[in-house]
Formats: structure tokens, C-alpha cells, sequence
């Protein structure tokens, strides 16, 4: 066992390497959402009674299409990097802690990526 | 050494709640909360896309008392995650620092957010009884 202090193990073996790479995703996607929520809540307006058929026709627009799939990616992207930090301060257990990270990176891709083919079998024919 | 044996700061339950802090931690909460919005935000899409009698019970789901309390839930954790994520953007910025600026956007957060969540339900209500 070592007597060194955590601080003057690391001394000298530069960053991590990673830099500000999670910082500055968690910024981008956030000014990303700023316009895409907006957009979303005043369309929920017209969707939230909206029948099947009409749906179909609002995601078979070009931009609406685009901006729901862009919505996904920044929303799922947004919560992972989120919750990532959350689960980093409060999990302490190695166990738990590497089994949530698991559950949440994996879980989102997966539900991004089935929200991205429901939108677009929508789209494309319903 | 080991780590675990050094002293510790004092943490949360020795300082006099404020609003700054509060609103830290709703922003935390509210964040959480938001990754569970996805959970119905995926379910509603998914269901459009198996077909009629899936999206019927996910509007019909939706359109319930328990639909109805989340979406109001939901609705509220994201205006309030959004405005206070647009002061946290101007404090990455540098700005909004002082004491006086973090309270006046602190409480401009808490009265937008409320606003807002206001304003699109009582919109959303008149689009949705086809009043417009």
C-alpha cells in the first residue's frame, strides 16, 4: 500500500484526456433545446387532440419531420449527460454506480433510436 | 491515505435554505424528472407507430386524470428547467454573477416558469375545445 496522497499520485501524468468534451456538449444541446422545446409545446397544442392521420400529416412535413428527429437526439443526448453527472455524485457504491451508468447510456440509445424509426415510419407512410 | 477519513465540509442540512440553492436543486430535480418524461414522450411515439388501436391507448391514456396530472407536471419541470437552463447558459457566459443578478433571475425563473406552464395550458385548452 502506498502512502501517497490520491493528489501526488496523479502529479505529472497530465488530463484525463477528455477536456471539456461533457461540459460543452451538455451547452450545445441545451441552446439546441432552448428553440426546439419552445417549438414542440406550441405544437403539442395542435397534436394533443390531433387524430392519428393528422399526426401522420404534420411529421410528413420536411421540417417538422427534421425538427422532431433533431428534438430526440438533443433530448436523449441532454438526459444521458445528465443523469450521468447525477449518478457520478450521488452513487457511491462501484456496483450500482457502473450498473445505472450501463442502464442510462444504454437505455437511451435505445429509445432515441425507437422514437427515430417511429417518427420516421410516420413520416414516410404512416 | 484514505480518502474517506479526511474531514468533510459541512453539507446541506447546516445552511439556512435560499432561494439560489433551491433553485439548484429543482433544476437537478426537475432534470430527472424530464428523463422520465422521455419514458412517455417515447411510449406516445412508439404507440403512433404500431398503429390505430396502440396510438387510441395512448391518447386515451393521455387524455385521463393520470395523463392529464403528468403532462401538467411534465409541462412545469420543463419551462422551469428551461428558463433556469438559460440563466445557467449566462453565467457560463460570466454574466449574472452578482448576488443581487442571481436573485432578480432567480425569482424572474420562478415567476417565467409559472407563466409560461400557464399560458400554454390556457392556449392549449382553447386550441383543444376548437375555440380558436
Amino acid at each position: 500500500m502506498s502512502i501517497k496522497t490520491p493528489a501526488k499520485r496523479v502529479h505529472g501524468l497530465g488530463s484525463a484526456k477528455e477536456g471539456v468534451h461533457h461540459w460543452w456538449m451538455q451547452r450545445l444541446t441545451a441552446l439546441l433545446l432552448v428553440p426546439l422545446t419552445i417549438w414542440f409545446v406550441a405544437s403539442l397544442w395542435y397534436l394533443f387532440r390531433a387524430s392519428r392521420a393528422e399526426l401522420i400529416d404534420w411529421l410528413s412535413g420536411p421540417i417538422s419531420c427534421t425538427l422532431m428527429i433533431l428534438l430526440i437526439l438533443a433530448g436523449f443526448y441532454h438526459a444521458k449527460l445528465g443523469m450521468q453527472v447525477v449518478i457520478e455524485d450521488y452513487v457511491h457504491s462501484r456496483l450500482w454506480h457502473t450498473w445505472l451508468q450501463v442502464k442510462v447510456t444504454l437505455g437511451c440509445a435505445v429509445l432515441a433510436t425507437a422514437c427515430i424509426v417511429s417518427v420516421l415510419k410516420l413520416a414516410l407512410g404512416g | 491515505m484514505d480518502p474517506s477519513n479526511r474531514p468533510l465540509s459541512p453539507h446541506l442540512q447546516v445552511y439556512r435554505p435560499q432561494l439560489t440553492s433551491m433553485l439548484s436543486i429543482l433544476h437537478r430535480l426537475t432534470g430527472v424528472f424530464l428523463t422520465a418524461g422521455l419514458l412517455l414522450l417515447s411510449y406516445w411515439l412508439v404507440s403512433a407507430a404500431a398503429g390505430q388501436s396502440w396510438y387510441d391507448c395512448a391518447q386515451w391514456f393521455l387524455t385521463s386524470w393520470l395523463g392529464y396530472a403528468l403532462l401538467l407536471g411534465f409541462s412545469y419541470a420543463l419551462f422551469f428547467h428551461l428558463c433556469n437552463g438559460i440563466r445557467h447558459l449566462f453565467w457560463d457566459l460570466g454574466l449574472g454573477f452578482e448576488l443581487r443578478c442571481a436573485y432578480v433571475s432567480g425569482w424572474l425563473v420562478v415567476l417565467a416558469s409559472l407563466g409560461l406552464t400557464g399560458l400554454s395550458w390556457a392556449l392549449g385548452l382553447l386550441f383543444g375545445l376548437g375555440v380558436w
